[in-house]
């Protein structure tokens, strides 16, 4: 019977690198798209405001286990035979990073003071130079600590890429426990894992959190 | 692009759906009261407990909360089976929710709790109240009702997590689901059908914490102002 040896260690620090890699995929793209929708959100036209209103709904009121299976079979209905694993959950996590940081951005921008808005308006800025001069800089202050403490949720739920084939750290795991079987011994050091990519971003959101003092605001 | 939607193929399987659904619910049901039960009283250890106590505590919630679901399931499902203990799969799922989410009620009651001003607490002693009249009347309820909008964000996300459990076999929609678009082979339309029916059962949730929130926290019901 074969045990956990140094062999294993190896690929689960490679599967390690996938899961910080796809972590940032998620990143970068839900930023984007969840910028985009938190703009959307704030629109003065209505019906852009409702639309990502709805959007931010589904995403956050559905598992992102389902939206994966849904992007997994989706792909295939579009008549791709083969989609990379990394394609299928990349876009399935960034989806779901965009739902949640359009929330919680549109609610820093939200909280910039009404006061700096209207400053702004008096000082006859145009709505780009209002957002990029005045409420977004003041905003991105607001909205660090939470974004960072956001990084842990995507680091975490990027364990749910398995579904679409990717091999990330538990897959790595599943795989490894199907040849040797030592389960307890194998999840705790997977656990271990997400531990050390985890908690230095925990840490940080809190320092940052403090440093900027969001609360006292 | 030439696929045909079929929904009607799953319609013989509805009674199958509002199974899962209920189940669904009552796995959430469950943890959402243990976690509770277990998460405030994690709060109260950390913020009155000796050292000791809020080391572990401390520890506990930072363990939990920097590693994902799936591993915890994981660890609870196989990991306690190799000490030679079985557990079905359904209560590896329960315990393994109420773990995680006890975890994070903890983080949430205590902010609450910090938020209660010093001078309520010597108000208390001044007036003579026991430890736990203290802890019931000035300490929790406020601060529950202070946080009870995070609380039920945290519920509702813990319902959606419960879709995870489906990865062990555990009984909920998401496993329901598996099986039905194994039958079917209409995978695309079943995980539609169930995305439809999660999102109503977040709906479903939300007011019914706000329901409960009413009927429970009278000041605010009376006054309709948050604390």
């Amino acid at each position: 019977m074969p045990t956990f040896t140094i062999v294993h260690l190896e690929y689960l620090s490679w599967a390690a690198l996938w899961t910080i890699g796809l972590s940032a995929i998620a990143f970068l793209g839900g930023g984007l798209l969840g910028f985009a929708m938190a703009l959307a959100r704030i629109s003065p036209n209505r019906w852009v405001r409702n639309a990502a209103a709805v959007y931010i709904q589904i995403i956050q009121g559905t598992p992102l286990l389902i939206l994966l299976f849904l992007i997994y079979f989706g792909v295939a209905i579009l008549g791709f035979n083969r989609v990379p694993a990394i394609l299928a959950a990349g876009v399935g996590l960034t989806i779901y990073a965009s739902g949640f940081l359009a929330e919680i951005w549109r609610g820093c921008i939200e909280s910039v003071p009404k006061t700096q808005w209207e400053a702004a308006e008096c000082l006859a800025m145009t709505r780009w130079q209002r957002m990029t001069r005045v409420i977004l800089p003041q905003a991105v202050k607001i909205a660090t600590p939470s974004t960072v403490g956001f990084m842990v949720q995507i680091v975490k739920n990027t364990s749910l890429a398995s579904v679409v084939g990717f091999i990330e750290l538990s897959q790595a795991g599943k795989v490894i426990n199907n040849s040797i079987f030592e389960p307890f011994k194998i999840f705790v050091i997977v656990a271990i894992f997400y531990f050390a990519i985890c908690f230095p971003l925990s840490t940080w959101s809190r320092s940052l959190e403090r440093k900027l003092n969001v609360g006292r605001r | 692009m030439s696929y045909r939607f079929d929904f009607l193929a799953l319609l013989p399987y509805w009674r199958e759906f509002a199974l899962g659904v209920w189940l669904t619910l009552q796995l959430s049901a469950v943890a959402t009261v243990l976690g509770f039960a277990l998460g405030t009283l994690c709060a109260i250890g950390r913020a009155d407990g000796s050292p000791w106590v809020r080391a572990v505590i401390a520890t506990y919630v930072e363990v939990i909360r920097n590693t994902p679901l799936l591993v915890q399931i994981f660890l609870v499902y196989f990991g306690i089976a190799t000490l030679g203990i079985h557990l079905s799969a359904n209560f590896a799922a329960v315990a393994a929710l109420v773990v995680n989410v006890g975890a994070y009620t903890c983080e949430i009651v205590r902010a609450g709790i910090e938020s209660i001003h010093k001078a309520q607490l010597e108000a208390a002693e001044c007036l003579g109240l026991s430890r736990v009249q203290t802890y019931w009347h000035v300490i929790l309820r406020p601060a529950i009702e202070r946080v009870y909008p995070a609380l039920t964000s945290q519920y509702v996300l813990l319902m959606l997590a419960s879709s995870i459990t489906s990865q062990i076999s555990a009984e909920e929609l998401t496993a329901v689901a598996n099986r039905i678009q194994s039958d079917t082979f209409r995978s695309f339309e079943t995980y539609i059908v169930v995305g439809v029916l999660y999102l109503a059962l977040s709906m479903v949730v939300r007011l019914g914490f706000m329901g409960f929130g009413l009927v429970a926290f009278v000041r605010r019901r009376k006054l309709g102002t948050p604390l």
